[in-house]
């Protein structure tokens, strides 16, 4: 990064794990083989953004495993922090601070933010953006081909003025209950008893995940006499396929765009971002369920998320005020409702070529 | 893999609530792959009346649409597609047709000896082979840019390796099945590889074209020395 041309930065001190640069998605790209990548919560970084004033799908980072060392320098730069993820800020005589999840802070130069470690997956988002580079219309990181690599020193804007800093009165949460599907594909290679299978018994998140999917332990998906072979087609964040050892895989937001194994379901979109919290070991299960439902389940988040934006405070203030809401361009992130405009996407699904 | 298959009826399958594959059938053939190109070069008239259309990608056998399902009509857009699917357009791969220079030197091409054995032709009649065959894309996928070409002559049909190379350098040509391919980029990958290019398949900076090839384009190899491609 070319630091005079971006006075503000926020240094990597520490790049942590699993952290990556996250907005909407490369969107657009995939008939030539770019995966959209883009938050595996889309809901979580809106939280973020609308904390830090910003629209929804505003680059953030991305904490998969453990949060970053950050450092401003050159401005005053003002984070804010979404997920079960909370931070320390340490000032420049060193001085600990705790800051807690839902809740923005502001670094002035020198200041330092160690980020902790999230339940699931957590997101920082910075009051005006993080100003990397777009490639192919996108900040989102995709290792693989080198797409929104990571730097050492983060361009983004300062934070002007003394607004005072915000906090959400509750968690956002998700829904819980069964990960509802729609009937995939190839669900014709499935008998009847295995399809009852998959939306009856629990599966068990195994340690094989990452962003382009996670593998499942639980019941046997065996084939019929269609078999574990196709020839490969369209696959999405949210499709869940199954290889020839019958355990199943669902593809998450780094996912490949083709794959050859037979899709015996796909996550709605609304539960798309519950997948990202899964852990080693937790259980899930499997629901079907049709389009009408899977649209009043988007509806739902989507009435959520603006409840949530609009319950959020100044810190120190017991009610919502609506001006300061205003004033903060909350109001404006949480009426334009497109937090659920990021695409889901596609990983893994042929074999490796 | 056929090399036909006889015409099968569309089929349009959902792939979620934000994506729908319109299938023309289930084998690569070249008669499926001109409806899946006849249809994807049809689709930017229909996209105009359904703006909620985010993109789509055609491969081997269909054609995945993906959309934002708060924008759009879904029962009205899966009518259209299956009406625009049974116009029946068809297209020839007829894009356009690239030389690429391939080094064959042995540390460019670590499995041409092995195919050579297995098709009991001599290493100069297997690169030979390669270069007299003119290789149609079929689509991209796996990694950005990555062609996915039919065309490989049957002798020279060999399974993928076991166990997949943890590391296949970029440019490098490979083959597998009764295809062929370039990796793009460093990658894990198991096919079988006899030859690398310097030309650059991806480049995310060319925001015009960043895949050097596309679905229906033609490739042809062209034997070179290590000078020009620097493996």
């Amino acid at each position: 990064m070319n630091c005079s041309k971006h006075p503000t930065t926020l240094h990597l001190e520490s790049p942590g794990l699993g952290v990556s640069i996250q907005d909407r998605g490369r969107v657009g790209h995939r008939s030539i083989g770019v995966p959209v990548s883009g938050a595996l919560d889309p809901r979580f970084l809106a939280a973020a953004n609308a904390l830090a004033g910003n629209p929804p799908d505003a680059a953030g980072l991305e904490v998969l495993l453990a949060g970053p060392l950050l450092r401003a320098t050159g401005g005053p730069v003002r984070v804010a922090l979404a997920g079960e993820m909370d931070a320390r800020h340490i000032d420049a005589a060193g001085e600990r601070r705790p800051v807690a999840a839902w809740s923005t802070v502001t670094l002035q130069p020198g200041e330092r933010l160690q980020v902790g470690s999230p339940r699931g997956v957590g997101y920082l988002a910075v009051a005006g953006g993080i100003l990397t580079p777009p490639q192919l219309g996108s900040r989102a990181t995709y290792a693989r081909a080198g797409l929104g690599l990571l730097p050492a020193a983060l361009p983004c804007a300062a934070f002007a003025g003394d607004a005072p800093e915000w906090t959400a009165p509750a968690p956002l949460l998700h829904p819980d209950g069964p990960i509802r599907v729609i009937a995939g594909p190839q669900i014709d290679h499935f008998d009847a008893d295995v399809q009852a299978r998959f939306s009856a018994d629990t599966f068990t998140v195994t340690p094989e995940r990452d962003r382009m999917g996670l593998r499942l332990a639980g019941p046997q998906l065996q084939h019929n006499a269609l078999g574990a072979d196709i020839v490969s087609d369209g696959v999405t964040p949210g499709t869940i396929q199954v290889p020839a050892d019958g355990r199943a895989i669902v593809l998450l937001a780094d996912c490949q765009t083709v794959g050859g194994y037979p899709k015996l379901a796909a996550v709605i979109r609304a539960d798309l971002p519950r997948l990202a919290h899964l852990q080693t070991g937790d259980g899930l299960r499997f629901r079907f369920v049709d389009a009408a439902e899977a649209a009043a389940a988007r509806a739902e988040a989507a009435r959520r998320l603006t409840e949530w934006i609009a319950a959020l405070r100044p810190r120190g203030t017991a009610g919502t005020d609506s001006a300061a809401l205003l004033a903060a361009n909350l109001a404006g992130a949480a009426i334009r409702g497109d937090e659920d405009d990021i695409e889901p996407q596609a990983f893994t699904a042929s074999p490796t070529p | 893999m056929p090399d036909a298959a006889p015409p099968s009826p569309v089929r349009l399958l959902p792939l979620g609530d934000a994506a729908l594959t319109v299938e023309f059938g289930s084998a690569i053939a070249d008669p499926i792959h001109a409806r899946v190109l006849g249809f994807a070069g049809a689709l930017p008239a229909l996209a105009e009346r359904h703006p909620g259309i985010v993109e789509w990608v055609p491969t081997f056998r269909s054609v995945t649409i993906h959309f934002d399902p708060d924008r759009v009509d879904a029962a009205q857009l899966e009518a259209d597609l299956l009406a625009l699917a049974r116009e029946g357009h068809e297209a020839s791969a007829s894009g356009t047709t690239w030389t690429l220079p391939v080094c064959f030197d042995a540390d460019c091409a670590p499995d041409l000896a092995d195919v050579a054995a297995a098709s009991g032709l001599t290493r100069e009649a297997v690169i030979e082979l390669l270069c007299a065959t003119e290789f149609k894309v079929y689509m991209l996928g796996f990694l950005p840019g990555f062609p996915y070409m039919g065309g490989l002559p049957a002798p020279l049909e060999m399974p993928r390796l076991a166990t997949p190379r943890l590391k296949v350098p970029a440019g490098s040509v490979a083959i597998a099945g009764r295809m062929a391919a370039v990796y793009p980029w460093d990658s894990p990958g198991g096919w079988r590889l006899v030859g690398r290019t310097a030309t650059r398949l991806f480049d995310p900076e060319n925001p015009d074209r960043p895949a050097l090839l596309a679905a229906g384009d033609r490739v042809r190899w062209q034997a070179v020395g290590r000078d020009a491609v620097a493996c």
